[in-house]
């Protein structure tokens, strides 16, 4: 029997597989396709402190292996989720983590602390990625000190396990990443979308209506692993891993490059049954290899 | 309930930009409304990373079957066109809210322009099938008229699947079939009666349609197809600016009554 359960600070997951936020709804939306016990976590659609009707449509385009969006964090505010949604999910047998973002330091911190009272959100991750909104959202997540600010006044206001998602449009994550970890950050997930753009070539115009989106999909694969690799040999805090992850051996790739625990993002629209099928499949790995528990693999590559 | 089924293509017919499959599932069919879609992965396509929405043509429950009627647009769908019979096709299904079943006394008219063609088939022979064998009384409606248009004869296909089921109009704009403009254009509308549309096309066509059914103030639902990832209401790209806000395509609609949509 293969151990498969992740222990990070007040945040215990029974297996290494989590959904990325903004790609999986708020789990109902999957419940057809996947028993939402087999994850170890699901993460929430990102949400505000108030209500956002997101960026106009067209909001997504295809591209080689992969798909641009500029949704633009749509959600109806942290008062509706707490008063209509978290009724609905609070007992699904999972973690399930609130993905916050904001557009100043005080929308975050208020919407953290408005989670920081609901008995079954174990973990928020905190957004200061996001490539879509014109104020705040990656704003804060590519300086030091931009993240060290926003880390530190949510860890004051938050108690729980505090997750803080990376954007990897920066010189160097590395930095990034510790100032996370020195602002109080608990784990930080990586990466968020990669900052891209899309051509009507025939009608000479953006295809995205925001003009730039965030890349996502098979195609970074390649750099959020670099980028994993790098961030796991900076930081103490565990490393979340995400990007492109589409099968369990991609996510064998991200534990062995360091990452503690994964996240599966723009997989689900292409198999919305993937989740639970990389959490069976990393687990045969370890019994086809030998492993005995998951943490093994954690950090194991061989140089 | 929404399931993923490996589906294979039992038979196949080929039009100048388009494909029928007759596609069979090997367990049992989920229910499905007139409307509703399904999400096809494209495999074999190195352009084609996400599901390709198809609206859903007809259903067969005895033979476990769906038709897939396909338009070649960009590379997925040609893909797609281009299977030959034996292949498995992965689908995701049913999804969205199909049309509204029309009620007793309506007078109903389906409009289909180019490949919007292809859902209302399904949804007129359910209608078609409430209709027989109920006396006059429980009738869900007094009759199914269809009005399809096409640029060319070549966009109107199937058109005896369509006449087993109801009365059939036709426009192209061409006047290479039917009467010559465009649906909003036909005679009919100086003859018939109609107080239900329920319509699926270009956007054009459907927000002329849409503008003259509420002049006429005539009952009206079309049937969205923007650019879809997840096809479930999970990414949120599809969206329709509503008089609600912003709303999932996949998820709300892709049926929409106008009065809802800011035509």
């Amino acid at each position: 029997m293969v151990k498969t359960e992740i222990k990070l600070k007040g945040l215990t997951l029974k297996n290494p597989v989590m959904t990325a936020s903004g790609t999986f709804g708020y789990g109902e939306e999957y419940a057809d396709f996947v028993d939402l016990s087999e994850l170890g976590g699901i993460i929430m659609k990102g949400t505000t402190l108030h209500h956002r009707e997101g960026n106009p449509y067209p909001r997504m385009a295809e591209t080689p292996m992969g798909m641009l969006n500029c949704v633009g964090l749509q959600n109806k505010g942290v008062d509706y989720f707490i008063k209509t949604i978290y009724p609905r999910i609070r007992h699904f047998d999972t973690n399930v983590l609130v993905n916050v973002s904001g557009s100043n330091i005080d929308d975050y911190v208020t919407a953290a602390a408005k989670i920081d009272a609901l008995d079954d959100i174990p973990a928020i991750e905190l957004n200061v990625s996001c490539p879509n909104v014109k104020q705040g959202g990656m704003a804060f997540g590519v300086t030091c000190s931009g993240i060290e600010q926003v880390v530190k006044a949510v860890r004051e206001v938050y108690h729980k396990h505090l997750m803080v998602k990376l954007s990897p449009n920066v010189t160097n994550i590395a930095e990034i990443a510790l100032a996370a970890e020195a602002a109080g950050a608990d784990s930080v997930s990586l990466i968020n979308t990669l900052l891209g753009m899309a051509i009507d070539a025939e009608a000479r115009k953006p295809v995205l209506s925001m003009v730039t989106g965030g890349l996502s999909g098979a195609c970074v694969k390649p750099v959020a692993l670099r980028m994993v690799w790098q961030v796991s040999k900076a930081v103490k805090i565990p490393v979340i891993g995400l990007g492109g992850i589409s099968s369990a051996t991609d996510a064998i790739e991200f534990l062995l490059a360091g990452a503690s625990a994964i996240q599966i993002g723009t997989a689900n629209f292409i198999d919305p049954a993937i989740s639970a099928k990389v959490a069976k499949g990393i687990t045969e790995y370890c019994e086809k290899h030998g492993v005995e528990d998951v943490n093994e693999l954690v950090g194991g590559l061989i140089l | 309930m929404k399931t993923i089924i490996d589906f294979q293509i039992i038979e196949k017919q080929s039009f100048p930009r388009a494909a029928l499959l007759k596609l069979k599932s090997t367990t049992p069919l989920p229910e499905i409304c007139g409307g509703q879609f399904v999400n096809v992965r494209v495999d074999g396509c190195d352009k084609a990373y996400l599901r390709r929405p198809i609206s859903i043509h007809d259903v067969d429950y005895q033979n476990n079957t769906i038709d897939l009627l396909i338009q070649e647009k960009h590379e997925g769908t040609k893909t797609l066109c281009a299977l030959p019979v034996g292949a498995k096709v992965n689908i995701v299904l049913p999804l969205g809210n199909g049309f509204t079943m029309p009620e007793k006394d309506d007078n109903v008219l389906l409009v289909g322009g180019g490949i919007g063609i292809a859902p209302l088939l399904y949804f007129a022979k359910t209608i078609h099938d409430n209709i027989q064998g109920k006396d006059a009384m429980n009738r869900v409606c007094t009759g199914v008229h269809f009005l399809l248009g096409g640029r060319t004869k070549d966009d109107l296909m199937l058109l005896e699947r369509f006449r087993s089921v109801g009365d059939v109009f036709i426009t192209t704009n061409d006047g290479s079939m039917g009467e010559k403009g465009f649906v909003t254009e036909h005679s009919l509308w100086n003859t018939m009666k109609i107080n239900k549309i329920y319509a699926c096309g270009p956007m054009p066509m459907m927000k002329a349609l849409a503008k003259m059914a509420h002049e006429k103030g005539i009952w009206c639902e079309v049937s969205l197809e923007n650019q879809m990832a997840c096809g479930i209401g999970a990414c949120l790209c599809c969206v329709e600016n509503t008089k609600e806000g912003n709303l999932c395509v996949c998820k709300e609609g892709p049926v929409f009554n106008i009065e809802r949509l800011l035509w």
